[in-house]
């Protein structure tokens, strides 16, 4: 489904991809750890088309990818999520769903038809919503909703490009523990259809949700393994400070 | 043509040029470190022309009233960040965009009010001849001191930019503003002093420019069209990027509009020839200006990555 | 609903109004505030719903006001003829401005647009044969055809209103489109945008070229208007103007272009003609200095209520 070879991209000195090469088969739940600094947004950024990679290429699904333009990447089935909410504020959260289906369903050259008028749209969102958790919030503006909420609409929004590949940014930023516990069955309920790029820090997730884990330390990944084996491994423990970090 | 108009066309245009200079990095400072975009610097151009001819004609002195109406100007220009343009720093660009717009429209009235349409500044006496570069070039002595005073300016400011510790303070803000604020630099003091610096460099440009172009009410929005070019040209916040971008423009606009229509003539029919040659000139700069976005859409130096 | 239907009865009964005191000139008055709308409106479309803070708008009314006009010196003086060709010839400028414009961000952008756009008054300055500086001077009106005379000014306020509904119409309906949503969308959160798959730098553009068409018919209709056209129109001190005229009636907002340059050149229009007692005493020419007077409102408008008259009102255009 998704194909790294030796993506590198620099600032100024420093690698924060250096030859990063990794394979996603279709379905997979696939988690990126890392410490601090590891260079896992920017990895995100390269695959999502915010960013070009100095060198190396990407493929999804078979096909090179490496610079196209964001907006063909989602067209294509490739969505993402954001680390630090990045909603549409001022609508509520049906209107929310209803722009990101209407992005994937036809051109918006459209200048004259109301968008009320398509039901369809709506119905989509709505059942978008009911999927996310946020079926009787559909009227409530976006900002008006709390953090653990908006998490989710952050997530809903990605889902709503109907996408092959979904990356999630560090969903439970933020979270305390209810809510993280509703992201994790939000997240556990998507991995039937869909192939998914974790970025998290929370290890309890990340062990729970991912088929395979891949730990990224200053920009090169050292290990992608099942999660038992990468427990296990001595360089991945040495990595993160302590072992207490991987209990 | 002959060498000797190119010479003296190569010259006007780098005294321009360093005029614009004068203007640009002011500019490019406050759009750099403040992310404000300030359409009053024009105004400030103005304020120290009109104010360079009354001193000027107090103190009896060129030189004496140059230097009063900086030092004024530098004060209205602080006075004004504290009383109104520091509000804006936390605005959108929009209310940036208009708040500024309405200085200008405030300024020019002002100064209408205060002094009339325009108010006379000419050259010193003393500077009112030409002087003999090489044999066979006669260049006007004022022009050359322009251009003196302007090198003098454009050195001393790169010396406080890159040797001073304010200069590495405001180049820190230029290039990262969170980091610098994170730092704990006294930000609010650092940009007072940048936009008094930057009013100075205004009043300079104007008292120096007024005996060629005339001080007159309006003049602000002309040149700060063209500053805005340099700007755009030579990458925001970059004092390098400026001093490129004006000397630059300076050449292009001045060269573009002695030879082009020249040039013009030479390939083309008189009719067409005399039509598009002034065209093209007055529009060369802004040529320019696509020309270098198209490869370089920061400029040429972006202070930032 | 009942509102606009006010409004609009007001705006039709009008000038009847004005005919039956015999006071013609403030029906040509109230057509060249209806001009100003349009082309306000033609920038609130790109600033206020585009976000996009052209400083160069201008450029576009400029472009139409010459295209009329020097077609109307070259003996093509049919209005069917003169205001579509404006529309396009703006279209195609704004299209080339805003394509190397768009791809620039924030400061970049606003400093372009107003490059791009005092090019283009110097392009039209040095055209000696079409008047240069001194501007251009017209015979008559642009010609209507079907038996009505653009000379009666009743009739050329009909006219230019009902461009003004169209026009209003248009957006009103544009806004609450496909488009229109992806529009305000991108306005507020741009990045998003991007990412759930809008084509945002084609939109943005887009967006652009419709408003720059529309300011080309607000010029055509002032160079008609005025019988009179000059390079000052492209200057980027107009832009300014109009975007005074954006800020007071209500970025954003439907009826903000008319309600702006309703109360712009009114306000000019009342200062400059009924002195003000008390006012007079205190600053003997204060009539010729009404640019004082503009500039401390607009100031005080932007520091404390940025939403503009239309914004006291009714909340903000909503985002999608």
């Amino acid at each position: 489904m998704l194909e790294l070879r030796s993506v590198c991209k620099h600032f100024g000195g420093v690698a924060a991809t250096d030859g990063v090469s990794l394979a996603l088969p279709a379905g997979e739940a696939h988690a990126l750890i890392g410490p601090n600094g590891a260079g896992k947004t920017t990895l995100l950024a390269q695959i999502c088309g915010s960013l070009t990679p100095d060198s190396g290429d990407i493929f999804f699904e078979g096909r090179k990818i490496t610079r196209d333009p964001q907006h063909r990447r989602v067209a294509a089935g490739l969505a993402r999520s954001y680390q630090i909410t990045s909603i549409f504020r001022r609508a509520n959260v049906l209107d929310n769903l209803a722009l990101a289906v209407q992005a994937r369903s036809g051109t918006s050259f459209r200048f004259w038809r109301p968008v009320s008028a398509e039901k369809r749209l709506f119905e989509e969102a709505r059942a978008l919503a009911a999927e996310i958790g946020l079926g009787a919030r559909l009227e409530v503006a976006a900002a008006a909703l709390s953090h653990g909420e908006q998490r989710a609409l952050e997530v809903g929004l990605a889902l709503a490009t109907r996408p092959k590949l979904l990356l999630l940014d560090e969903p439970m930023a933020g979270m305390g523990p209810e809510d993280s516990q509703r992201m994790v069955e939000l997240i556990a309920r998507l991995r039937g259809g869909l192939t998914l790029l974790l970025v998290e820090h929370d290890m309890d997730a990340v062990f729970r949700l991912a088929d395979r884990i891949s730990v990224l330390v200053n920009g090169r990944l050292i290990a992608t393994d099942a999660p038992q084996r990468i427990k296990e491994n001595a360089e991945v423990r040495k990595a993160y400070l302590g072992e207490e970090a991987i209990a | 043509m002959s060498w000797i108009l190119i010479l003296e066309q190569s010259l006007n245009g780098l005294q321009f040029g360093l005029m614009l200079f004068l203007l640009a990095a002011g500019l490019t400072l406050v759009f750099g470190i403040m992310d404000m975009i300030n359409l009053a610097h024009g105004s400030l151009y103005m304020v120290g022309a009109f104010l360079a001819a009354t001193l000027v004609q107090a103190t009896g002195s060129f030189a004496a009233g140059v230097l009063l109406a900086i030092a004024a100007s530098a004060a209205f220009g602080m006075l004004l960040e504290v009383s109104l343009l520091r509000r804006l720093y936390t605005r959108d660009h929009l209310s940036q965009v208009l708040a500024t717009f309405a200085l200008i429209l405030i300024l020019n009235e002002a100064v209408r009010l205060v002094w009339g349409s325009d108010a006379p500044l000419s050259m010193p006496a003393a500077l009112s001849g030409p002087v003999e570069l090489i044999p066979g070039l006669m260049y006007p002595s004022y022009r050359l001191v322009i251009i003196v005073v302007g090198l003098a300016v454009a050195a001393a400011l790169f010396l406080l930019v890159t040797k001073t510790r304010m200069g590495m303070l405001v180049r820190a803000g230029a290039s990262n503003r969170e980091m610098a604020l994170a730092m704990g630099v006294n930000i609010r003091a650092l940009f007072t002093a940048v936009f008094g610096i930057g009013a100075a460099l205004c009043a300079l440009a104007g008292s120096l420019l007024g005996p060629l172009l005339a001080v007159q009410v309006g003049m602000g929005e002309n040149i700060l069209i063209l500053a805005f070019v340099v700007i755009v040209i030579g990458g925001i916040g970059s004092i390098r990027g400026a001093l490129v971008g004006s000397l630059l423009v300076g050449v292009v606009d001045t060269i573009g509009r002695a030879f082009l229509p020249i040039l013009f003539g030479l390939f083309f029919q008189p009719r067409v020839a005399s039509a598009a040659g002034p065209a093209i000139a007055s529009v060369a700069i802004y040529l320019l200006m696509a020309v270098v976005l198209y490869f370089k859409p920061q400029g040429l130096f972006p202070a930032r990555g | 609903m009942k509102t606009v239907a006010a409004v609009i009865v007001l705006l039709v009964a009008y000038p009847l109004a004005m005919s039956a005191v015999d006071n013609l000139f403030y029906v040509s008055f109230a057509s060249r505030v209806l001009i100003y709308a349009i082309a306000a409106t033609s920038l609130n479309l790109a600033l206020g719903y585009g976000g996009m803070i052209s400083f160069g708008h201008a450029a576009f009314v400029g472009t139409g006001a010459y295209v009329a006009s020097i077609l109307f010196a070259e003996g093509v003086t049919s209005a069917w003829l003169e205001w579509p060709a404006a529309i396009a010839v703006s279209a195609l400028a704004a299209a080339a401005i805003g394509a190397v414009s768009l791809r620039t961000r924030g400061v970049y952008f606003i400093m372009i647009t107003l490059a791009f756009a005092q090019m283009m008054f110097y392009l039209v300055t040095s055209m000696k044969a079409y008047g240069g500086d001194e501007g251009l001077s017209l015979p008559g009106r642009a010609e209507l055809g079907l038996g009505l005379d653009a000379g009666n000014e009743v009739t050329f306020y009909y006219v230019v209103l009902g461009l003004l509904l169209a026009l209003l119409y248009a957006l009103h309906r544009l806004a609450r489109a496909r488009f229109g949503r992806v529009v305000t969308a991108i306005r507020e959160n741009e990045v998003r945008a991007e990412a759930i798959g809008f084509p945002v730098y084609r939109t943005k553009l887009a967006c652009f070229v419709i408003a720059g068409a529309a300011g080309g018919l607000a010029g055509a209709l002032l160079a008609s208007h005025g019988k009179y056209v000059n390079p000052n129109v492209l200057h980027w001190i107009q832009s300014g103007t109009l975007m005074i005229m954006v800020i007071i009636g209500g970025v954003g907002h439907l009826w903000g272009g008319l309600i702006g340059a309703a109360a712009l050149l009114t306000l000019e229009h009342l200062i400059a003609e009924y002195p003000v007692d008390w006012l007079a005493r205190l600053a003997p020419n204060y009539q010729q200095h009404a640019g004082l007077g503009v500039g401390l409102v607009l100031l005080l408008i932007v520091l404390f209520a940025p939403q503009g008259i239309a914004g006291l009102f009714t909340r903000r255009a909503r985002a999608p």
